[in-house]
């Protein structure tokens, strides 16, 4: 698993990759109200605003952490975003994305690493 | 440092509980603990919530005259009955400006020989000092050796009733000294949460005491200032420099029911404050926009700043929201803004831009969910 400085998690599974946040972030976050996914079938450059998450508290973005297009989509979360507060890094995971360069995912940090970021 | 923040007498209580805090009006304040913002909201609303508020002003005006030569000089600077007030009662009422806008919305009470005030922390200073310039003869007395603290939800009675048998007589808006094994308790049956409960002011030596006391009861949870905006915007009540502000009169701001008959146009004690003309005239009138409920479609919060539109496309935007939020016992979005009067008609269609997206809203009764007042 690999984990950006914008608190997602990525695993891969298969040809594609998973994409949820970290435990940590949704602490920060307080409980999750609304999530708005992106369409299956979006292609999403790194960086790109992939998904937008309200709190009881405010509202983030969730990046697209690799190039490529999105297969699928975790619509259970739209009906139950506490979800996400619940089980952020197992079932509340957002999309799933095949990645054009897998590459890119060496840039991010493993957990020994990301735990060291969130101090 | 000058700027440090300040804390309240519970200050060592919040970090033993687990309470995240935050910088509020000057303040180290609790926004949440254990439970969450969401469960805090929900548990005050099915059982009782215990805040901290100390942050807030209590002051004590007083006047050789008594209590009818204070009222009559807080008549000068509010457009609520003071004189009017029975002993032993309490009031909500503004200070207002030459223009009209509020300077600030505060709690006032009638205790026999003097008038107790509560004061929103973020203006308690300037406050003060508008009393004193706008009260002559009056000493104006800040009270900083005592704690307040809220108890507020349906089963708000049975708690603090094991510890102060007698609150439990008292009606929505009484206020009363009680002695206690906490000291004297200044207790009003008020809140800012929509539901029945209490604010009490308790000896600053006495609050920690006096909270683990509480606490300790099956009904009590500890509820930061995160639930307190949720449970007081489901209320529909006003959160002061968002919903009002020097820009918003009273009428504007739908609170004319606060201004009692008596100090209106053909009343005995019309005018008299600062800004009557505008507010006067506004009460026969009507004013140009009003403060209304809102509640979007969807699950989306639009939240303060949120631009309103009359149409779906195009045209200028005719209002913004001033607060808004996920509501936890509404299971949706809720907003309060400012609309033309026009447009404010429950069930009015109107579209509030998201992120570039304008989407349907539509005017809501205040409060969202229905006032627990034990009157």
């Amino acid at each position: 698993m690999k984990f950006t400085e914008e608190h997602e998690w990525l695993r891969v599974e298969d040809d594609v990759v998973v994409v949820g946040i970290t435990e940590h972030a949704s602490e920060q976050l307080g409980d999750v109200v609304f999530v708005e996914l992106p369409e299956v079938g979006t292609e999403v450059a790194k960086d790109d605003e992939a998904v937008v998450i309200e709190s009881v508290k405010a509202a983030s973005d969730i990046l697209a952490p690799l190039d490529g297009e999105i297969t699928e989509v975790n619509e259970a979360l739209v009906d139950e975003p506490g979800k996400i507060n619940d089980d952020p890094m197992g079932d509340a995971w957002f999309f799933k994305i095949k990645a054009s360069e897998l590459s890119q995912m060496d840039d991010y940090m493993d957990e020994a690493a990301y735990k060291d970021f969130i101090g | 440092m000058s700027d440090a923040l300040r804390q309240t007498p519970l200050h060592a209580l919040h970090a033993e509980l687990g309470a995240k805090m935050v910088p509020f009006a000057g303040y180290d304040m609790p926004v949440q603990y254990k439970l969450g913002v969401m469960k805090e909201h929900l548990h005050c609303r099915a059982a009782a919530g215990l805040f901290d508020v100390s942050h807030m002003g209590q002051v004590i005006v007083r006047a050789p005259g008594g209590y009818d030569a204070v009222a009559r000089a807080m008549e000068g600077l509010v457009p609520v009955s003071v004189l009017g007030l029975a002993e032993g009662r309490q009031r909500y009422a503004m200070f207002t400006n030459d223009q009209g806008g509020i300077l600030d919305d505060l709690m006032l009470a009638n205790r026999g020989d003097h008038l107790f005030v509560v004061v929103n922390a973020a203006c308690k200073a300037a406050d003060i000092a508008h009393m004193r310039d706008g009260m002559p003869g009056c000493a104006v007395d800040e009270i900083t050796d005592r704690a307040l603290l809220a108890l507020q939800g349906p089963q708000a009675e049975a708690g603090l009733a094991r510890l102060v048998p007698g609150v439990a007589e008292m009606r929505f808006m009484d206020v009363v000294v009680m002695e206690s094994d906490f000291g004297a308790l200044w207790v009003s049956r008020s809140g800012y949460t929509g539901e029945d409960g209490y604010e009490i002011s308790v000896a600053a030596d006495q609050a920690e005491g006096f909270a683990r006391a509480l606490l300790a009861e099956d009904e009590v949870e500890p509820v930061g200032l995160g639930a307190r905006d949720s449970l007081r915007l489901e209320g529909g009540l006003c959160l002061y420099g968002h919903d009002i502000d020097e820009g918003t009169t009273p009428v504007e701001a739908a609170l004319s029911w606060a201004i009692q008959k008596v100090r209106r146009r053909g009343g005995e004690r019309a005018g008299g404050f600062p800004g009557a003309e505008v507010i006067l005239d506004q009460l026969e009138n009507g004013a140009p926009r009003r403060r209304v409920g809102l509640r979007p479609e969807g699950r989306a919060p639009m939240r303060e700043g949120t631009e309103i539109y009359a149409e779906a496309e195009g045209g200028a935007p005719i209002g913004t929201v001033t607060s808004g939020a996920f509501g936890p016992t509404i299971g949706g979005p809720m907003s309060m803004g400012y609309v033309p009067s026009d447009k404010a008609a429950v069930g009015t269609q109107l579209f509030g831009e998201v992120r570039g997206k304008r989407q349907p809203v539509t005017v809501a009764a205040l409060p969202f969910t229905p006032a627990n007042f034990k009157r």
